[in-house]
């Protein structure tokens, strides 16, 4: 579904981060997207989920999110001898020598950034559903923006497949309690981390100092 | 049907950060606090430099082994083509294809699409300005998918650990290839999509 119109009144404008058109807002249902008359991009998407609704999934979030660091995502075993690797453990092996420095951007895409994308989530969420702007609002929701697109557990899922296949051939390979937890994190993730966010700017807009 | 008039000629500017409407000359958005820019301060220049870099790290990325298999004795080094190739020839096409789109097909198309749309932005050109958009969104979708190889190599060199038996190490390869990813991807960001539709307003 399609929806935009032309500025010709006050009501709330938005314009096209892409091209820097011009538009006038118009409410959509969930399920609708109004996309820009000039380059095509997507300028809002009707939400599907309430702020309830988003603060359970971050909560859930949050746990699965426990769950899936705190056991392996992959053990292996070869004549007798086994191994398993937790996501920490998979940072850590990059920790070595003059490959420090890809220790760190690992870290930053699998751990930190998804483990903050919650933590805030899950504080902003919670005080929202209270209908108040959590305190440090305005940092909170800028740290989001600036966190999304170092976020990459999607593909660390793929990432962890791939490894299952590739070490497949050499070795006897168990799919970990971790991976299941993380396919699900993934999951959240992407329904919650998104630009849609961006609504508690609207909602909250008279909270603010 | 008339295009949609620009924000700018009507004085607006947007916030990136939360989506606020913000007045021209304003340099702080009064919703969020940020900075606000009418357009990405220098650009054509940063995106330029990154891109540059990127393209330069993207020749050791290749050349250099991304990790040691040390199996029962018989050590090999693999650079990212070579594990394709093995991968390929060791009958799972399917995962070759993946590891060969996610590090070599991505990337190369984010040189040259970047490439393209800052030329093309530079000339002031006219042509495909719709079509141009779209690629800019499209390299912003695919653009993170090539930590891939990076994910990869850490995951198989935390498993497979068995002291003198068996093991396989990370090499320095693997540094410059996710510092690539990681150029690339604030290349883009860098790029303000924007100034392919400058040309149609005058004053600039």
């Amino acid at each position: 579904m399609h929806a935009h119109r032309r500025m010709n009144t006050s009501s709330r404008s938005i314009i096209c981060e892409h091209c820097d058109s011009l538009f006038e807002s118009v409410p959509l249902a969930h399920g609708q997207k109004a996309e820009c008359t000039r380059c095509g991009a997507v300028l809002e998407r009707g939400q599907r989920l309430s702020i309830q609704a988003l603060f359970a999934l971050a909560l859930t979030a949050a746990m699965l999110f426990m769950l899936a660091n705190a056991f392996p995502v992959i053990s292996i075993s070869m004549e007798g001898l086994s191994n398993q690797a937790t996501l920490l453990a998979s940072v850590e092996a990059l920790a070595q020598g003059r490959i420090t420095p890809m220790a760190a951007v690992t870290g930053l895409t699998i751990i930190l950034a998804p483990l903050l994308q919650i933590c805030l989530l899950c504080w902003l969420l919670g005080f929202a559903t209270a209908g108040r702007a959590a305190p440090g609002f305005r940092t909170c929701m800028r740290a989001l923006e600036h966190l999304r697109p170092w976020s990459m557990l999607e593909v660390c899922l793929l990432g962890i497949l791939v490894a299952i296949v590739k070490l497949a051939g050499m070795l006897d390979v168990h799919p970990g309690i971790g991976l299941w937890a993380l396919g699900m994190v993934t999951v959240l993730l992407i329904l919650i981390s998104g630009k849609g966010i961006r609504r508690l700017w609207d909602d909250l807009e008279g909270q603010l100092q | 049907m008339t295009e949609p008039v620009y924000a700018r000629q009507r004085g607006l500017v947007l916030c990136h950060t939360c989506g606020h409407v913000c007045q021209a000359g304003e340099h702080h958005c009064p919703r969020c606090h940020s900075t606000v820019h009418a357009r990405k301060p220098n650009s054509i220049a940063r995106t330029w430099a990154l891109l540059i870099a990127a393209l330069i790290l993207y020749i050791p990325a290749n050349v250099l082994p991304v990790m040691r298999t040390n199996m029962f004795g018989n050590a090999s080094e693999n650079t990212i083509m070579s594990g394709v190739v093995e991968f390929w020839h060791g009958g799972s096409w399917d995962i070759a294809m993946l590891i060969f789109i996610a590090s070599v097909v991505v990337p190369c198309m984010k040189f040259l699409i970047l490439g393209t749309l800052l030329v093309t932005c530079q000339r002031k050109s006219h042509w495909a300005m719709r079509e141009r958009a779209r690629l800019y969104r499209f390299i912003e979708l695919i653009g993170y998918w090539s930590m891939l190889d990076v994910l990869v190599v850490a995951l198989v060199a935390a498993l497979v650990q068995f002291r003198s038996l068996s093991s396989i190490d990370p090499l320095l390869g693997i540094v410059f290839f996710g510092l690539v990813v990681v150029l690339t991807m604030l290349a883009a960001m860098s790029f303000d999509p924007r100034l392919i539709w400058d040309v149609e307003v005058e004053d600039v």
